[in-house]
């Protein structure tokens, strides 16, 4: 152990309180970094993977036709013909199959799936319910969502896939109507009545599509919807869904169609989210200032207490940078069990908040407090208090090594 | 041991002298509280000798100390350490001079009360690091011996008498076997017995090592005891 690190260590425990007190500073400080992160992280990365999940990471819709362009005539010639210029938008994809297939040479692309969505009307023995038809090829459908996932009844899929007549129903939706697996149901679009039963409920934990949504297969709704060609959307899953911006906009350019990643599908509620973050990130900040403040005033503290000390210290041939080095180690010690503690009380709380009754049916579907458990924000927590404590004991270090030992001895040291 | 009252040894030659200082200015205060303390003082101090500094309160005698121990700087003079002109030297070079060749004793022991006597006399050994840590335990042992203290190494500051504090400060200004101890009043907060006590360690550690030992005292007992007297008034010796 160097001198200095042994000489902080012994002020550090000889003045117990003080130690404590900046320990529950930085303990406090990471513990409440941690949890803000945990608590604030966890509903958005719930909603968005719910999200992914159910409605993929990007969704091609629209095809784009460009109306009558401006032109200039060349060769040095002022004539030109100009037009308000604009993009007009073709309802649905015409040729679902060459966009898949486009669509595949996307190296971040891992699934692709063409949904034919209708409105229709759904009647069991007891009620009538407005509900949206989904279209789907199952095996193409099951790598851009978590559909499989979300089946709630026993048997899974498996009733869907041995019949084109068995129907996937929204458990919302299945409620209301008071259906059961392998119940019958009498789906009317455009006049026309069929009958199916229902292979299977599934819940997504998004109340609006719980209450609407019924998958059918993509064959049968082009029957149904009298659609035989064409599809309402793509739906496309990526190994990375982040960087589905990116992705989407080179999509567009490369398609003709137009191409919405989730991040703008579903931007009001990401913009929540991003509200309650700087929300939280100034709780936090506030909190971390007070407790700088706190360990500023507790290390300030010290270095008074300690003045006679550093004039001993200087006396003995201890030079300026040493003592700088003695108290940056105090607060290095404090950081270093602060951070240590606070991530595990940090961890804690997490913890017990997980736990936390909370039933939410709306946005998505929790029955206690969603908490995220990633490590970055604990390397986030221990960096920030890395900075509060260097910040906090920077000036008292750099204080004490200015003193004069003279000044000190002669009682004079300002 | 003889008394001889000196003023200057300046025919001596430069290696018999640990430490020499010339026309020593010092102002302390500011504004129309700055008052002139050293008004060009010049000292000499031989290896192997005792020298007291007395005079009465505020003549400059601390001062003085502070200045020649590198503990301040002065605003004009000249201070040589072993030869080495170190008024005008920056604070790297005065600390490390410190940290060879000067050892204190202050009036208050201001020992580091957190550490036991044996890390007290064992920290300048450290900072100069030219010992295993073995070896300094060691020596750190013997010094506190033979200031009859072996018994109680393991003692912190807190757990020791006033005068066995200062027995300590005596033992870690030897530590680094330093060519010049500076003493300010280190009977001062003593009885009689532990004065006695203290000063006769100082001076017969300090005499065996051949270093040149500078206390400033009131105690005209220790003053006569001393090899050289240097009286002080307004800020020059008398």
């Amino acid at each position: 152990m160097s001198p200095n690190l042994r000489i902080a260590f012994r002020f550090l425990t000889a003045k117990k309180r003080a130690m404590l007190m900046s320990l529950s500073c930085t303990v406090l400080g990471v513990g409440l970094f941690i949890v803000t992160q945990a608590t604030t992280s966890g509903f958005e990365e719930f909603f968005v993977r719910t999200l992914l999940g159910t409605d993929g990471a990007i969704r091609i819709e629209d095809r784009k036709q460009s109306t009558l362009q401006s032109m200039e005539a060349a060769g040095g010639s002022d004539a030109q013909i100009l037009q308000r210029e604009g993009v007009k938008y073709i309802e649905g994809v015409e040729e679902p199959a060459l966009i898949k297939d486009a669509v595949r040479n996307f190296a971040n692309v891992r699934g692709v799936s063409a949904v034919l969505r209708g409105n229709v009307q759904v009647t069991s023995p007891f009620k009538t319910e407005d509900a949206q038809i989904f279209g789907i090829k199952l095996d193409e459908h099951r790598l851009v969502s978590e559909l499989e996932r979300k089946i709630t009844t026993p048997g899974g899929l498996g009733k869907f896939l041995e019949s084109t007549s068995g129907v996937l129903v929204g458990r919302v939706l299945a409620d209301r109507l008071q259906l059961t697996v392998n119940d019958s149901i009498v789906v009317n679009a455009r006049g026309e009545s069929r009958r199916y039963h229902v292979a299977a409920i599934f819940e997504t934990g998004v109340r609006d599509i719980d209450k609407t949504r019924i998958y059918l297969d993509l064959g049968e709704a082009r029957s149904l919807l009298r659609k035989p060609t064409g599809a309402t959307f793509v739906q496309i899953s990526l190994y990375e869904p982040k960087r589905a911006r990116e992705e989407a906009a080179h999509m567009e350019n490369v398609l003709g169609h137009s191409v919405r990643p989730w991040q703008e599908r579903e931007k009001e509620w990401l913009s929540v989210f991003r509200a309650l973050k700087v929300s939280s990130a100034i709780t936090v900040t506030v909190f971390t200032l007070i407790a700088s403040l706190a360990m500023f005033n507790t290390l300030a503290m010290i270095v008074l207490e300690k003045t006679k000390d550093i004039a001993i210290l200087r006396s003995m041939g201890y030079e300026r940078r040493d003592i700088t080095q003695i108290f940056l180690w105090q607060a290095g010690i404090v950081l270093a069990i602060g951070a240590i503690i606070g991530g595990l009380f940090g961890a804690a709380v997490t913890f017990g908040v997980s736990l936390v009754p909370l039933p939410i049916n709306t946005l998505f579907k929790t029955a206690t407090f969603i908490v995220s458990w990633s490590p970055w924000h604990y390397v986030q927590a221990i960096a920030t208090a890395v900075v509060m404590v260097m910040i906090a004991s920077l000036v008292p270090a750099r204080r004490a090594a200015r003193l004069e030992p003279g000044d000190i001895v002669r009682g004079t040291a300002q | 041991m003889s008394k001889t009252v000196v003023t200057t040894a300046s025919s001596a030659p430069v290696g018999e002298f640990a430490l020499r200082c010339n026309g020593l200015q010092r102002y302390l205060g500011q504004g129309e509280g700055r008052v002139h303390v050293l008004k060009g003082v010049s000292f000499e101090a031989r290896r192997g000798q005792v020298y007291a500094i007395v005079g009465p309160s505020g003549c400059g005698k601390s001062t003085l100390l502070y200045l020649l121990g590198l503990l301040d700087q002065p605003d004009g003079g000249d201070i040589e350490i072993n030869g080495q002109r170190m008024s005008n030297s920056d604070d790297l070079a005065r600390t490390a001079a410190r940290g060879e060749h000067i050892g204190f004793v202050f009036q208050f022991h201001f020992l580091m009360l957190e550490f036991t006597a044996l890390e007290n006399v064992m920290m300048p050994m450290r900072k100069l690091g030219r010992l295993s840590v073995p070896a300094m335990e060691a020596r750190a042992r013997l010094l506190l011996d033979a200031v009859g203290l072996g018994a109680k190494t393991h003692r912190l500051g807190t757990q020791l008498s006033g005068g066995e504090q200062q027995r300590v400060a005596v033992a870690r200004a030897l530590a680094n076997q330093p060519s010049i101890i500076l003493a300010d009043e280190p009977t001062g907060n003593l009885d009689v017995k532990n004065s006695a006590l203290v000063f006769d360690l100082l001076t017969r550690l300090a005499k065996e090592n051949g270093q040149a030992v500078i206390l400033v005292t009131h105690n005209p007992e220790i003053a006569q005891r001393c090899d050289v007297t240097r009286p002080m008034r307004d800020g020059l010796f008398v």
